[in-house]
């Protein structure tokens, strides 16, 4: 019996540390997912410090400058200028922070919420799931764009309003994926010994199933920032997002649509600015679903 | 006589079958008129390929699943008819180990969490505060031939040996009689099963548990169990002590699985018992 | 001499990882001849899949380098042969079967198909498998490896092989789903088959048959085969030669009786100590202690030396060579050398 208490103590040296330097030298085999990474890092800082940044803050408020009309890129306004004379670079910066704070928004809530009906459906079956699914199919026939009007035309425009509006058609995929994942964690071997134990029902949810299903969540809340960005900028396009001045890049596009091919670059910024958002976030999340979640790869 | 400590009486189960698009698929029976008694303090072994039963057994016994007719009784009890505080407080009593130690553990938990989880579900009978768990959880970890330097790793920095003794020392954290031995050993490396085969005796020897074995490795269920039980497609097929089963078994069954062993046929004088000098 | 079927020398192997490199097999040498099978066994982490797995060539590289040495499959280094020519061996010349038999068939096909579409892709190397007269029709082709699966078939003791031909995979139990791979590993009449535990995930009476399946075949065919498994008594039951392996190295290798019977390495004995037997009695089973070396970093010397009863200091000054004990049995051990010396004195 003797050699059973001088088993040696397992090899890692660390714990957290060693995992996160191991999760990190597997991303940076990725180039993409770091090329995304330094894209979205970008993004986030010009979410926090655009508006500060922006070389005509004054612009930003919504001042004009009539005379200076149209002007084509140059030193002095490296995008040009629009209809108003505003500078079209300070207004895309000072636009980051509204869209992709929208856009997280949208993405949060509707985490909240999906996760919520789906570990409630996936856990506890039976008419509650069936309920709750049904209900997850019906807000997903109707067209996300569509509901996310309507919504925003019962309850008025504005950045607020917004979110909430795209929120409560975006939750459905979360609902889904997550109740797919609670089935497949309830049948872990983990969780009938800690039914097995006697562990309530609330205590096999909590402290068993739910921080097992958090990787495929993030991953997918990273891969939707992009979709959320763009569906916030749709909404502005169309006139019922975030009203001038108040920057947005939706929005910019809208405007800059009336004066296109002439002063193209109008809407050059914006839409470069919008596409590398959702570029970045894509990356990004795809290399996060790589290292969270590899068997979600393919 | 002393009384048995689990009684297995008659129990069949019945798998309805699912409705699908096609019309209704036929029923399975999983357990066939299963009467099984375990002596306090004995190793009784289940022995069955896939298929067999087994596992719908041992869920039943953990009341995970009801059976479809008979009883189980734990101590002269009926398990259909305890409350839900007498049935949580069973579980407390009755444990088991899981054959895969890999997925046995939550990943997300540390080993001192996952050790003194069944301390913190079962409070109200234990009455361990939480430096008492952690304290207790120590010494559970040194009685498994683990220490309290391991409290804080995760189960991933583990081998599965090492796992597989965790997992002994959560079955034994709410202070059970009966242990129930799902394959525990059939994921591990013959040397690391010599170990946990041994610690089990070890444990048996010093905590006077009782074992409820599951295996289908006839020679891991001869080395550890006094009794055995052949179980084939819900039907008990053969039962007695290990010795007389092994060397002259009744049944064909019987015959056909102690004759499939892939044993390491050598002859005496060649097996070294001990080191060369 | 003749050539032998399979012949590996000095492989050395290393695989990349956050860690560094891990050297994983370390000088395997393994000579395997037409009606032999060979037992590969070991403990998790010793190699015996990364031998089999490089035969055929299936590790991805990166991670994997072959530092030194060669694979000779009929003389031809699979080291250094290029990819295609690997290819059109696989499957054709050397077979390979794996543990899990339910994922080496694909769910959509019918096994019949599955079968046909090997016999085929097998007959564009060596049309006489096919047994039918050459430029004949593609539906003429078709049919005679139509006719050849459903022999296979038989051959693996599937009862009706016609009918079952057009069953799916979801149809047939574990153990003959198996079968099924056995049958279509040897549809291409390999020379060399190449298994991986291949009896694992089965239960016992099953396995028993398999085994015996295999060895029917050895005998009909005249094949060579590798049998890898961590279950001496599989061994015991079916090869004809075993090479233990531990932490990268082959440590002991021999006819079965032999190494059986007068086991020489420690870690052999160790092995076979921790196997419950009719005699052992309760709690005198001898587990081994420790765990297997870092690979990474192994210790210097032999790599079982800190684990070993029987280790001296002069156990870590070098890797030690195989040494011949008899009867074509070989041991890589010092003490070896050492108590064969005692015992001639």
């Amino acid at each position: 019996m003797t050699d059973l208490a001088h088993e040696p103590a397992p090899a890692p040296v660390s714990a957290g540390g060693d995992r996160l330097r191991r999760a990190l030298f597997r991303f940076r085999q990725s180039r993409l997912s770091v090329i995304g990474a330094v894209i979205v890092g970008i993004v986030l800082f010009f979410t926090i410090f655009g508006t500060l940044l922006a070389p005509y803050p004054d612009q930003v408020a919504g001042a004009v400058d009539t005379a200076a009309r149209f002007q084509p890129p140059s030193a002095a306004h490296p995008f040009g200028t629009n209809e108003l004379g505003q500078d079209v670079l300070s207004l895309v910066m000072a636009g980051t922070t509204v869209s992709v704070l929208a856009g997280f928004g949208v993405v949060l809530i509707g985490t909240v919420i999906g996760t919520l009906v789906g570990a409630v459906a996936g856990f506890a079956g039976g008419w509650t799931d069936e309920a709750l699914m049904r209900l997850t199919d019906l807000t997903l026939t109707i067209p996300s764009l569509i509901l996310a009007m309507a919504i925003a035309a019962a309850l008025g425009p504005g950045f607020v309003n917004m979110v909430i509006a795209i929120s409560l058609s975006w939750w459905p995929g979360y609902a889904r994926l997550v109740r797919g994942e609670v089935l497949a964690a309830r049948e872990e071997t983990y969780v009938t010994a800690a039914r097995a134990i006697g562990a309530s029902p609330r205590r096999i949810l909590f402290r068993h199933i739910l921080p097992n299903v958090v990787s495929p969540i993030i991953v997918k809340m990273s891969l939707d920032m992009g979709f959320a960005i763009l569906t916030v900028a749709g909404l502005g396009f169309i006139g019922i997002g975030v009203r001038p001045p108040t920057p947005e890049w939706g929005t910019l596009l809208s405007l800059s649509r009336s004066y296109m091919p002439d002063y193209w670059w109008t809407a050059m910024a914006p839409g470069m600015a919008m596409f590398l958002a959702v570029f970045g976030f894509n990356l990004l999340g795809d290399g996060l679903r790589d290292l969270l979640d590899p068997k979600a790869r393919r | 006589m002393p009384e048995p400590i689990l009684v297995i009486d008659n129990v069949s189960k019945v798998y309805p079958g699912r409705r699908g698009m096609f019309g209704r698929s036929a029923e399975v029976q999983a357990l066939k008129g299963v009467s099984i008694s375990v002596d306090r303090g004995e190793s009784f072994g289940l022995v069955g390929e896939s298929g067999s039963g087994k596992t719908t057994l041992t869920r039943s016994i953990l009341h995970l699943e009801q059976p479809t007719s008979g009883r189980i009784l734990f101590e002269g009890r009926d398990l259909a008819t305890l409350s839900g505080a007498e049935l949580r407080r069973l579980r407390a009593r009755v444990q088991i180990v899981f054959q895969d130690p890999y997925a046995s553990l939550n990943p997300r938990m540390t080993v001192q969490d996952i050790v003194t989880e069944p301390m913190v579900v079962h409070q109200d009978v234990l009455g361990l505060n939480g430096r008492q768990r952690t304290e207790r959880a120590a010494e559970l970890l040194s009685l498994v031939g683990l220490g309290p330097q391991h409290l804080r790793r995760f189960p991933h920095e583990f081998s599965g040996g090492q796992r597989q003794r965790i997992c002994i020392a959560r079955a034994l954290a709410s202070g059970p009689e009966l242990l129930l031995l799902d394959e525990p050993t059939s994921a591990l490396d013959v040397s690391v099963q010599a170990q946990v085969l041994n610690l089990l005796c070890d444990l048996q020897d010093r905590l006077g548990l009782t074992y409820f074995f599951i295996s289908h490795d006839l020679a891991v269920v001869r080395y550890l169990c006094s009794r055995v039980a052949l179980i084939y497609r819900g039907e008990l097929v053969e039962e007695g002590e290990t010795a007389q089963i092994f060397d002259a078994p009744e049944t064909e069954y019987a015959q056909m699985l102690i004759g499939a062993m892939p044993e390491v046929a050598v002859p005496s004088a060649g097996r070294p018992s001990t080191p060369m000098t | 001499m003749e050539t032998p079927l399979l012949a590996i020398r000095d492989l050395h192997l290393t695989m990349s990882s956050f860690d560094g490199h891990a050297h994983v097999l370390n000088g395997i040498e393994l000579t395997v001849r037409r009606g032999e099978i060979w037992g590969l066994v070991g403990e998790s982490g010793c190699g015996k899949s990364l031998t089999g797995l490089s035969i055929s060539r299936l590790l991805p590289s990166p991670p994997a380098r072959y530092l030194r040495g060669e694979i000779r499959f009929e003389g031809r280094d699979m080291l250094k042969l290029p990819i295609s020519a690997v290819e059109a061996l696989r499957g054709k010349r050397i077979g390979m079967i794996f543990q899990d038999p339910t994922t080496n068939l694909n769910p959509a096909y019918r096994i019949g198909e599955q079968l046909v579409d090997v016999a085929l892709a097998a007959a564009s190397h060596d049309p006489t498998i096919l047994d039918c007269p050459p430029r004949v029709g593609r539906r003429e082709r078709k049919r005679a490896a139509r006719r050849l699966a459903a022999a296979m078939l038989d051959r693996v003791g599937i009862p009706n092989p016609e009918a079952r031909l057009d069953n799916y995979p979801h149809e047939f139990s574990g153990g003959m789903r198996q079968r099924v791979l056995i049958a279509m590993a040897l549809i291409g009449r390999p020379d060399l088959l190449i298994a991986d535990e291949p009896t694992t995930a089965l239960d016992v009476s099953v396995q028993a048959q398999i085994l015996k399946l295999l060895k029917g075949t050895v005998a009909d065919h005249d094949i060579g085969v590798i049998l890898i498994t961590h279950n001496l008594g599989v061994v015991a039951q079916t090869c004809t030669h075993v090479a233990v392996m531990y932490a990268g190295n082959i440590v002991e290798s021999g006819p079965v009786a032999e190494v059986i019977e007068r086991p020489a390495h420690p870690y052999t004995r160790a092995l076979m100590a921790a196997i419950p037997t009719k005699e052992t009695r309760r709690g005198a089973l001898q587990g081994l202690g420790g765990t297997v070396p870092n690979l990474i970093a192994p210790p210097p010397g032999c790599r079982f030396a800190p684990r070993c009863p029987l280790a001296i200091p002069a156990c870590t000054r070098a890797l030690p060579p195989a040494v011949d004990v008899g009867a074509g049995h070989a041991a890589a051990c010092i003490r070896v050398e050492e108590e064969r010396a005692a015992a001639h004195a």
